[in-house]
């Protein structure tokens, strides 16, 4: 996978398949100290101590419908490739933090890509699961949730096409605002 | 350079969208409404599935046809991502396989409104291991 968002939204899946009801995504970039750093977190089902470990194995998977689970390890991948760190911890019924840190000026790093069609996506989910978005520059931080939203509208579906056109003008303007980087 | 939206704003598009959503009730079961599911599994990401999803999405709303496009896990074909599942109303479900923007292009052209299946269907004869 060649951007980041679609990492985010890679992982952000497994949240919603875990039947989580508040997604939490950090995404947080200090160029100063070379570190680009993303943080997801579930009040989902949470794991298995054996699953938590078979986790980061590319032929372990929790699907019947393929042998192979590519996410996490493919994440990983690209973290360690730019002297990143990753970390999964998991807790059965509580919920699961994942954890991973890029080099942010290291040449394979890849690109954060579309933030705001990801979390579209991600917001128009099945299961209803919330989303709080936060990314923090040195510019500042813009936090998105879907809580608040959701109040706001008062019962109108996030994936309304009016609806889903100004969230994605509100989430660009505002990235931009912060000057989030490539 | 234009404002930059905030919560305060959305109030204002809330009470437009509102009288709009009134009109569209009338059929508002998701039995009545054309169904779009794209695959969005690690496979399908990586294959593109996102674009997909959001031409669906920009498509069909230009072209005015009232369609649920919503995202469903790994169907086990893999080799075939981006896939979709399409129902329309009173018909199985079809699978196909590889849709890029062309090929969506030619579904909703030719099975959406004409009710023409398209080449790229994956059979239904399918097994867990």
């Amino acid at each position: 996978m060649n951007e980041l968002s679609l990492h985010i939204l890679d992982i952000a899946q497994n949240s919603i398949r875990a039947n989580a009801g508040l997604i939490q995504i950090h995404v947080k970039e200090l160029p100063d100290e070379d570190l680009l750093s993303i943080q997801i977190k579930d009040d989902g089902e949470g794991m298995k101590q054996h699953q938590v470990k078979q986790a980061e194995n590319p032929f372990f998977t929790s699907r019947t419908t393929r042998k192979v689970g590519l996410g996490i390890p493919l994440l990983k991948q690209n973290a360690e490739q730019t002297n990143g760190q990753f970390q999964l911890q998991s807790t059965e019924k509580i919920g699961t933090t994942l954890t991973v840190s890029f080099g942010f000026h290291h040449f394979d790093r890849p690109i954060i890509g579309d933030i705001a069609g990801c979390l579209l996506i991600l917001i128009s989910n099945e299961t209803q699961a919330d989303l709080l978005y936060t990314h923090q520059t040195s510019k500042g931080t813009f936090e998105f949730d879907t809580r608040e939203i959701k109040k706001e509208l008062d019962g109108i579906p996030l994936s309304t096409p009016e609806i889903q056109l100004f969230l994605k003008e509100m989430i660009l303007g505002n990235l931009e605002q912060i000057q989030i980087s490539e | 350079m234009t404002k930059v939206k905030s919560l305060a704003d959305l109030k204002k598009l809330k009470e437009e969208v509102q009288s709009k959503i009134k009109l569209r009730e009338k059929g508002d079961h998701p039995e009545n409404l054309i169904q779009i599911k794209v695959s969005m599994a690690t496979c399908g990401i990586a294959s593109g599935a996102k674009d997909t999803m959001n031409y669906f999405i920009e498509e069909l709303e230009h072209q005015g046809i009232d369609a649920l496009v919503t995202q469903t896990g790994c169907m086990g074909y893999c080799y075939a991502e981006p896939t979709i599942e399409l129902t329309i109303p009173g018909n199985q479900p079809v699978v196909y396989g590889d849709v890029n923007k062309t090929k969506a292009q030619e579904i909703i052209d030719k099975h959406i409104k004409l009710n023409e299946l398209v080449d790229g269907i994956i059979p239904v004869s399918y097994k867990t291991l």
